[in-house]
Parts: structure tokens; C-alpha cells; sequence
């Protein structure tokens, strides 16, 4: 039975195995450059890791593998803004998860890098369905700041790739409260202690080499790791959701002069002038129109194309009850903004182009253009359709394992109820 | 008229209602307690006022797994009149042009927290699990439920016209479910399905012994769970069989016979028992799915539906042969041990398989797309090669759940005589770009994408969310 199993599944693992040394071709698809008007027809050519052409009515190179996508769509590499993509197994079982630091020592200093698996079972079902790149974010301790994230290449053995330091994260909404001690008030004097203390640290080393610095509101690993963000160089990921708490952060970013990326923003479409006028990006969860707090009570499923309308620059993760599992669901989760008033090419920017440039990477990843890492996804339908499905995700132009854990088990329980069928286990 | 007390007890003495025994008599309170009326938060739901309408020229999904091309669907009086395929709209009715719409029956979630756990998600309207007993067969999910919850107008919106509200998974056998319309009400019996069965919340697995276990009390393993559910069981039968008892002495005229001391959490064991009350259970995994229907087999009692069942389709022929539903999501998994299995496939092959295959939310985000769940499946089913029309997709979301909670007599599909739960779509439902435009329940229009005054909303949120907040 077991051989039967893989010859069934064997067609795209075959690509898998093909080297990246002859170019590839990808030819009969509708190509979404995300950079440029769609292209009918078009063709993707790379070689060696990186697109070298994308146009219509390409030739492909001689000695070239030639990809029939059949009147299929291509897009680039979808990029997940917020996931725990390869830091945790199963959500409700704490011994599989590496998202969080409840060490009293350190909390911005946590880095959620060295907790990352390769081999994590969720990054070829996430990969699956197009996700080629992922954040990882920390989650929340013993402080407001919940440490720093990572940038994860889903690629299958050297196309695997960990970006750490990516951003330092920090919560001004109820998370934040219930860390600072119970109150907004709590939460921005901390705050103003914290980034003081920091510049403090900046100024006297040598006092906290020798122990004779003055006390700090988080310890000196926090406050180095928090240098990078004061000047200006990591960006400060916040989440926040009432549009008075975004409004403070819009202040905070302003009067600090900090690279500011909001998340969550339940009521950013009430604000959305200002933080187009900030110029700070945002990270929404598309689908969260419920009044699920206090701070979220303006939720609505027309946050994104409201935002969008206002010259916000958005990006999309799945971040509601499905978080820890389903990231998967970045392409779905964008064409329900298409379908509640954000343009089509709006919302697809929003989980390539996008989050790209957000997370610093725009000049390799996000688009289908000549000189771009040949990140890229081969969809049989309309790639933000809840049918479609890919037939073929390339990263650095290699091939991508498709098979996953759930196949198998699906290939397994093809026949049931056969005697000894399932014999061979 | 002590035949009405029997009655919350024992199916027979509906039958059999005679003259109350002298037991009760010579006082007030024991008038009180012969008069005690078995259904005692009767639904009060009326349909809304409504006009004969034709909704002609429509792809029309029936629920039954069938589609109709430019056919016309005819309400009148709350009723299903007519689907037929080119048919006329009858003289008078108000005519709703379905030209390039599709239709469906009212959506139906089999298994939903809301008002239960409604929004917002404070501590103070968490209501959905009495977790101080493994035991609460006792209590009701219609006592807990708040009408105002925000998330009843969103589910409209994405064309739920019915569903079933459970207590939450805590404890072994959480207490009764209602089934409600999805309608705005100031109260809980005006939303209450009419003549809709209660069901009785059952859990496997992981919740029961998580949250007993971390309390220092059984159950702490599954084999606590079980031993749990073994003797409530086994309490309930005798509890029944007193009440047999008593009833057949009470038919033979017996003066001195004497009712047994009626308990709550027995009452509803005792229900479920007898079929009166339908036993809807928790339970992911495929081997415990199993011994739950081998101990059904020991007490004589049927389970209607396994809920969240990942792993249904390890054991789908069983459930087939059973008749039993498994209410599930399109794709959730991995979230928790025992749904590490998880597939896209598996209500699919559930559906292959001749098994009563429900698409379930559990959720007040998902239940506002059960039709683009119920499409993901679809096309789950047909890459792995199996044969799956749009109309049987729908059938996932509309005449199974119907099934699986026993209303499938009265809505779930467009046939003749049925309620007139409709959903009118400004395309394929099982597009990420479809939406609901039209929303009838029993006849009346009550959700309008493009009307105002259609678009109820509860009374928690009026007053927010004003023009002059956008800045």
C-alpha cells in the first residue's frame, strides 16, 4: 500500500528534487507582477535563485525547465506580517511552544530565533498554500514588550532561512494594561521610563558594567536590547486597537522619532488619515469585525479598504482564533478584504508588496521582477479564491515540497474499512 | 392534572394522562408540583410579518444536494410554495428578479456559542460553561444565552438562519442546548425554534480531564472521563426506571402509588434516554469516538451527532453505518493534541462515505462564512479526485445540520411546506466573494445588504461607532 501512496503523490515532489542549476519557465499564466499591471499570457523565467525576466510572449532559455501552468495564475511568494509559523507545534501544549520568555531577567531582550524549528511541521502546511515567508512574533511575559521577532524563508532545507531581530514588539492594548499594572496610565508611564532608562543606559555603560547604575524599570539586557529601537533603526511593532491608544502611539512614534509598525488596529479605519499622515504601516487581520473588547467595539470587515482609501500602507495576517494554526489562510484572508471594498490589487499587495517593504526586504522579495529572489507561487484559479489552491510555491527558485503530514494521513485513511488494509503500520 | 409533571420526565405519560394520583392533593404547593408545566420557557417566536414573494430566475441550491437553473422560488404565508425551473411568480406576489443570484436555504449551524459567549468577550457574559461539576446535565444553554449579542446580526449577515447553542466543553455532560432562530428578540423564547428538540452537551477528551484534572479531581485521565459518564449513565437509568415504575403502578389505577423525587440533572439523562433529547457530543478522536458508541450501546441511548470529529474520517463507515452526524470545521487543526490530525478532506470523505457530513462553525467569526467553509471542503474533496457538486457542498450548511438537530422536517432545504428560510446571493456562495443580499426567515424579509432598516443590530452597539469618530 505505502508504494501506491507516494507514486500517487509523486508528481510534485518530483520537482522537488530538481536542482535549481537549469533556469526555469514558467509559461500560459496569468502573472500578477504585484509591481505592475497583470500581465495575460506572461511568462516567469529565473535562474539560479533569481527572476530574470517576467513579461508576455517570453522564449524560454534553451536547456530551461519548462513549467506549463496551464491559463494558471502566478503570483509572488505570499509574506504572513504575524504568525508563530516554526515556534510552536501545538498551541495548548505549552512543552511545544517557543513564543514567549516568562524569565523575569529579560523581556525585550527575548529573541524567539533560537526557538525556531526548521523541520516544524506547520511551516510545509503553511508553505502549501503559498506562504513563503512568515514573521514570527514573540508573545507576551512578564512586560509590555514581548521581545523580538524573526523573518522565516519556509523553504525546504537550504532555501530555509531565519531572519532574527526583525522587529521589537510591544502591546499598548489590554495585554499591555494587565503587564503595566492595570491601567493606560500604567502602560505609557512605563513607557516613558523605559525609553529614559534606555538613553540613560546609552549615556553610562560603564555605571551598569561597575553596578552602579541607578535602577532601571527593566534590566540592562532590556534596555541594549531596546537601543536599536530608540535610534531609530528596529522598527517598534505595537499593537493597539481603540483609535485613542493609535493616537498615542502616532504621538509616541512622532515625538521619539521611532520606526513605528502598528498591529491589530481594530479602529484604525477611524484614524486612518493620521496614520497615513504618520506614514506608519499597519497589520490587520482582515476578517475582525466583531466588538470583541471594550477598545474593538468599532470593528468592521470594511477596516482594510477603508484604511487602504485613507493611503494607509497595510499588510494582512491571520491573528484571531486561528492564529497559531492557520496562517495558511494569508490568500483567503486577503480576498475577503477584496470582497468587502478593497481593491483586488490592493489586497494582494497587502500580503506580498507590502509586507515586504514593511519588514525591510522590498528590494528581494514581494514582486514578480527581474533581479528578485524567484520567490513564487503557481495558483490553479484566481489566487484570493477560497477554491484555489497552488500546484507549485518556488523559493529561491527551488521547487517546494508540497506533500504534508496531513496528505499522508489523507492517503492513509483513502480506504477504510477494509480488512488488514491498514496492515503495514 | 398531574399527567403534565409526568410528562417532563417520561414520554409514556403523555400517552397514558390520567387522573392525577391523590399524592399531590390537599395543598397549594402540592398543586403547584402536579401542575408543573414540561415545557416551562415555551417558545414564544413568531415570524415576522411577510408577503407572498417570487424569486424568479435564480440558480437555486435546494439544500437537498439538487441545483435548479432560471428557476423561481415562490413564499407565501412563511412557507415554501414552490421551486421549479422556469416557473412563473404567481399574480400579486412581489417579484425579486434572480438574475445572476444564486439561492440557498437559510444556512444552519449546528453547533454555536452565541449569546452564550457573546461580545463583547468580558467576564461577565462568559456564560457558556457551569465548570464546577463534570456533571451539570442540570443546567440549560437557554438560561445563559444573551439576545443582544452583537455577533446574531453578523451571522445573519452571512445568511444563518437557525442554529443550535450550546453549553461550552468543560465538563462531561455540560447541560442542554437550544435551538433558536436568527431573529432579534427581547427575549430568549422569542427566538426559541418551535417544537425544536433540546439537545444534551456531551465532551470527550481533553477539556473534561484538563479542567478537573487541574482542579485535583476526577476526571484527570480519559479513563476518568469515561468512568464519569458510566456512572451518570447508570444513575439515569435507574432514575427512569423509577419513574417506569411509578408509572406503571399509577396506570393501574394504584391510590398509593408515590412519584418519584424529580432532580434536574437526572430529568435530562433521563431525556436523552428516551430520545426526547438528542445527545450532541465533543469528541475529536477517532478511538474514542468509537467507545462512545459501543457505551451508547450499554445504556440504550443514541448519540445524534459527534461535534468537532477531526478525526471522523478515520472511522467514517462506522459513523455511516451508525447514523451518526459529525458536525466539523472546513480546516481547523493542530491547535490542541487531539486535533493534530486534522484535514481538509474530512467532512468530504464523511460525505463519500454516505455519513451526515455538517460544516460547523463554533465560532462567531467562521459562522459568518459557513458557505466559503463548506467551499473549501468542496475543493479539498475534488483534488483528491472525488465527485462533489455545488449543490451537495451546500447541503453541508443547510439540510444535514438541519438533520443533525432534528429540524430538517420544518427548514434546511426549499421544498414545499418547509419554512421559508432563504438566502438570496449576489453569486456563488461558495466564492470568497459572495454575500448574502437577502435573508428570509419564515417569509419575512429580515436582513437587506443594500437596506438600512434590514440590517438589524442589537442594542449593545447603538450609539457607537458615529461618522464623527472617523478622523
Amino acid at each position: 500500500m505505502r508504494t501506491s501512496v507516494i507514486l500517487a503523490l509523486a508528481l510534485p515532489f518530483a520537482f522537488a528534487t530538481a536542482a535549481t542549476a537549469a533556469p526555469t519557465a514558467i509559461i500560459n499564466a496569468t502573472v500578477h507582477t504585484v509591481s505592475g499591471a497583470k500581465i495575460p499570457n506572461g511568462t516567469v523565467i529565473f535562474d539560479n535563485g533569481v527572476i530574470t525576466a517576467v513579461g508576455a510572449g517570453l522564449s524560454a532559455p534553451a536547456g530551461a525547465t519548462v513549467i506549463d501552468a496551464k491559463g494558471g495564475q502566478v503570483t509572488p511568494g505570499l509574506i504572513s506580517s504575524y504568525s508563530y509559523v516554526g515556534i510552536l507545534d501545538i498551541e495548548l501544549e505549552r512543552t511545544t511552544n517557543e513564543t514567549e520568555s516568562e524569565n523575569p531577567l529579560f523581556s525585550a531582550a527575548f529573541d524567539v530565533a533560537p526557538g525556531v524549528n526548521p523541520k516544524a511541521n506547520m511551516i510545509a502546511i503553511t508553505r502549501k498554500r503559498g506562504v513563503t515567508q512568515a514573521i514570527a512574533a514573540p508573545d507576551y511575559g512578564k512586560t509590555i514588550f514581548a521581545g523580538q521577532g524573526a523573518m522565516l524563508t519556509l523553504g525546504d532545507g537550504p532555501q530555509f532561512a531565519v531572519v532574527p531581530k526583525i522587529g521589537m514588539f510591544m502591546n499598548v492594548s489590554e495585554t499591555g494594561k494587565r503587564l503595566a499594572g492595570g491601567s493606560r496610565g500604567a502602560v505609557w508611564t512605563f513607557i516613558r521610563q523605559v525609553f529614559e532608562d534606555v538613553r540613560y543606559f546609552e549615556r553610562n555603560r560603564n555605571d551598569f558594567d561597575e553596578n552602579k547604575a541607578r535602577a532601571t524599570a527593566l534590566t540592562r539586557l532590556d534596555l541594549e536590547a531596546l537601543v536599536p529601537v530608540l535610534i531609530g533603526k528596529m522598527p517598534l511593532v505595537v499593537e493597539a486597537h481603540r483609535a485613542a491608544d493609535i493616537q498615542n502611539v502616532i504621538k509616541m512614534a512622532a515625538e521619539y522619532k521611532l520606526k513605528v509598525i502598528l498591529v491589530g488596529a481594530r479602529e484604525g479605519w477611524k484614524v486612518a488619515g493620521e496614520i497615513a499622515k504618520a506614514n506608519i504601516p499597519v497589520i490587520i487581520d482582515p476578517t475582525n469585525n466583531l466588538p470583541a473588547r471594550f477598545d474593538m467595539l468599532g470593528s468592521t470587515l470594511e477596516n482594510a479598504a477603508k484604511m487602504h482609501a485613507a493611503g494607509v500602507k497595510l499588510a494582512f495576517a491571520v491573528m484571531g482564533d486561528q492564529i497559531a494554526y492557520n496562517a495558511r489562510s494569508l490568500s483567503y484572508y486577503a480576498g475577503l478584504a477584496a470582497a468587502n471594498g478593497m481593491p483586488w490589487d490592493a489586497a494582494l499587495a497587502a500580503i506580498t508588496k507590502n509586507p515586504a517593504e514593511i519588514w525591510g526586504m522590498g528590494s528581494k522579495h514581494g514582486t514578480l521582477e527581474a533581479g528578485k529572489i524567484a520567490d513564487v507561487v503557481i495558483w490553479d484559479g484566481d489566487p484570493l479564491e477560497v477554491t484555489s489552491e497552488p500546484s507549485h510555491v518556488f523559493i529561491g527558485g527551488a521547487a517546494q515540497n508540497m506533500i504534508t503530514r496531513q496528505d499522508l494521513l489523507r492517503e492513509r485513511y483513502k480506504n477504510v474499512g477494509v480488512p488488514n488494509q491498514l496492515g503495514y503500520r | 392534572m398531574r399527567s403534565t409533571i409526568l410528562a417532563a420526565v417520561s414520554a409514556v405519560a403523555l400517552a397514558v394522562a390520567g387522573p392525577a394520583s391523590a399524592q399531590f392533593a390537599g395543598s397549594a404547593s402540592g398543586k403547584r408540583l402536579a401542575d408543573m408545566p414540561r415545557d416551562p420557557f415555551p417558545s414564544t417566536y413568531t415570524p415576522l410579518p411577510s408577503v407572498p414573494t417570487a424569486i424568479v430566475g435564480a440558480t437555486v441550491h435546494t439544500g437537498t444536494g439538487a441545483t435548479l437553473n432560471n428557476a423561481t422560488v415562490v413564499m407565501s404565508g412563511g412557507k415554501i410554495v414552490s421551486v421549479t425551473e422556469g416557473g412563473a411568480a404567481p399574480a400579486g406576489a412581489t417579484v425579486i428578479d434572480g438574475k445572476g443570484k444564486v439561492v440557498t436555504p437559510g444556512l444552519i449551524d449546528a453547533h454555536s456559542h452565541l449569546g452564550v459567549y457573546p461580545e463583547p468577550s468580558v467576564d461577565s457574559l462568559s456564560d457558556g460553561n457551569e465548570a464546577t461539576d463534570p456533571n451539570t446535565a442540570e443546567v440549560w444553554a437557554e438560561h445563559s444565552l444573551w439576545p443582544q449579542d452583537p455577533a446574531f446580526s453578523r451571522a445573519l449577515a452571512g445568511g444563518v438562519t437557525s442554529m443550535q447553542i450550546l453549553p461550552g466543553s468543560a465538563n462531561l455532560i455540560g447541560g442542554r442546548s437550544v435551538v433558536v432562530k436568527n431573529v432579534w428578540s427581547r427575549s430568549v423564547q422569542g427566538m426559541k425554534f418551535p417544537g425544536a428538540k433540546q439537545g444534551m452537551k456531551m465532551a470527550c477528551g481533553e477539556n473534561p480531564r484538563r479542567v478537573y484534572g487541574s482542579k485535583n479531581r476526577s476526571p484527570a485521565t480519559r479513563m476518568g472521563n469515561f468512568a464519569g459518564y458510566r456512572a451518570a449513565w447508570l444513575k439515569a437509568l435507574e432514575y427512569q426506571y423509577e419513574w417506569d415504575q411509578f408509572e406503571a403502578k399509577r396506570q393501574k389505577g394504584d391510590p398509593a402509588a408515590k412519584p418519584p423525587k424529580r432532580d434536574l440533572e437526572l430529568e435530562t439523562m433521563a431525556g436523552a434516554l428516551r430520545g426526547d433529547i438528542l445527545v450532541q457530543m465533543h469528541c475529536y478522536r477517532a478511538d474514542e469516538m468509537m467507545q462512545v458508541i459501543d457505551m451508547s450501546k450499554e445504556f440504550g441511548y443514541r448519540v445524534s451527532q459527534f461535534h468537532h470529529a477531526v478525526e471522523a474520517y478515520k472511522i467514517r463507515d462506522v459513523l455511516a453505518k451508525e447514523g451518526i452526524c459529525g458536525a466539523m470545521w472546513s480546516d481547523w487543526w493542530g491547535f490542541k493534541m487531539e486535533s493534530f490530525d486534522g484535514i481538509m478532506e474530512n467532512i468530504a470523505l464523511m460525505d463519500a462515505a454516505g455519513a451526515c457530513a455538517v460544516v460547523h462553525s463554533d465560532s462567531n467569526v467562521t459562522n459568518q462564512r459557513l458557505n466559503q467553509d463548506a467551499a473549501k471542503v468542496m475543493a479539498a474533496g475534488r483534488r483528491m479526485g472525488l465527485t462533489i457538486s455545488d449543490g451537495q457542498a451546500i447541503k453541508w450548511v443547510t439540510l444535514n445540520p438541519a438533520k443533525s438537530i432534528a429540524i430538517d422536517d420544518k427548514t434546511g432545504s426549499l421544498e414545499p411546506g418547509k419554512m421559508a428560510d432563504v438566502v438570496v446571493w449576489n453569486g456563488s456562495p461558495l466564492s470568497v466573494y459572495a454575500h448574502a443580499e437577502k435573508v428570509f426567515i419564515d417569509g419575512a424579509l429580515t436582513y437587506d445588504i443594500n437596506d438600512p432598516s434590514k440590517q438589524a443590530r442589537g442594542d449593545f452597539e447603538l450609539g457607537m461607532n458615529s461618522k464623527e469618530d472617523v478622523r
